[in-house]
């Protein structure tokens, strides 16, 4: 066994028993930090598939900034975990079955006796000078920068969307409105009053 | 040495545990969130797998697409779900049967 089986051994039963842990534990937020555990697991996988850049990319922004919005809202709501858990243990049959199905059958189509070593065999390790990043940043501004504009709409989309679902103007905050504020004149703030003045007494 | 069965099987078995997720927490809300992103977990994982052993960045490119939409979805997804509990008091997918379908 070498290193590199030994490393990718230990990393996927990480990976795999937080992931059955973020499914079956009661506590929500204690799933949240299961899911960052198998997140971080499996970048540590995709460094082992040469994918630095995005192995990277996924613990700074799904570990930091997903990960951290579920968080949030974990805390924000207080459920009632008695009433969701409620007929937790009567689909845990027929989801382990169907599991067990889906995990055969994709086992028999993807087995070793088709990607084994033998089909597919290990590519030779890529040299110092290589750089994932560069070739990833070459690719996406060159061949797919189309499709890159369009998932810079979507990110804006989503941060459009997810603002006006969740704001809301509450009655009691003070704030300010700056088109009044710009709309504003001079006489209708200030009165002047012409008085005669008082003889001297 | 690691062959690409190995990941193509890791990665089934991740599937597998995600629509699991699915199957046992219907009734909550965010753990159905955390069950579909590591379903797409599993099949990012797949696409690197392919690009490491059949040498090409088209399926890094891929995953990065990946990435971006499944961040956008989980963002609007949990803003649904803020303001569901605002109105509802509840994540339950039971409850939430007004448009009686």
């Amino acid at each position: 066994m070498t290193f590199e089986s030994l490393i990718f051994y230990c990393f996927s039963a990480l990976l795999l028993w937080s992931a059955a842990m973020v499914v079956v534990i009661r506590n929500p937020i204690k799933a949240v930090l299961f899911l960052v555990l198998a997140f971080v697991s499996a970048a540590c996988l995709w460094m082992l598939l040469e994918a630095e850049f995005l192995a990277i990319v996924l613990v700074l922004v799904y570990v930091g900034a997903v990960m951290v919005l579920f968080l949030f809202v974990v805390m924000m709501i207080d459920v009632n975990l008695a009433v969701l858990r409620q007929g937790f243990t009567d689909y845990l049959v027929l989801g382990g079955v169907v599991a067990i199905l889906m995990v055969a059958e994709i086992v028999i189509a993807v087995g070793p006796a088709h990607f084994g070593l033998h089909m597919v065999p290990a590519p030779a390790a890529l040299g110092a000078h290589y750089s994932n990043t560069r070739v990833l940043g070459e690719l996406l501004y060159t061949v797919y920068v189309y499709p890159f504009e369009i998932a810079a709409v979507i990110l804006l989309v989503a941060i459009v969307a997810a603002i006006a679902l969740t704001m809301r103007r509450r009655p009691d905050t003070k704030h300010q409105d700056p088109a009044q504020q710009v709309n504003v004149r001079a006489q209708d703030r200030v009165r002047l009053i012409k008085m005669p003045s008082e003889p001297k007494g | 040495m690691v062959s690409l069965s190995d990941y193509l099987i890791l990665a089934a078995v991740l599937f597998a545990i995600g629509i699991v997720g699915v199957f046992l927490n219907r009734k909550n809300l965010v753990v159905l969130l955390m069950a579909i992103e590591i379903i797409l977990l599993a099949v990012s994982m797949n696409f690197l797998a392919f690009s490491h052993f059949l040498w090409g960045a088209s399926g890094q490119v891929f995953v990065f697409f990946i990435l971006t939409v499944a961040a956008a979805e989980s963002a609007i997804g949990l803003a649904i779900l803020i303001v569901l509990f605002r109105n509802r008091h509840t994540i339950n997918v039971d409850d939430l049967d007004t448009l009686k379908g």
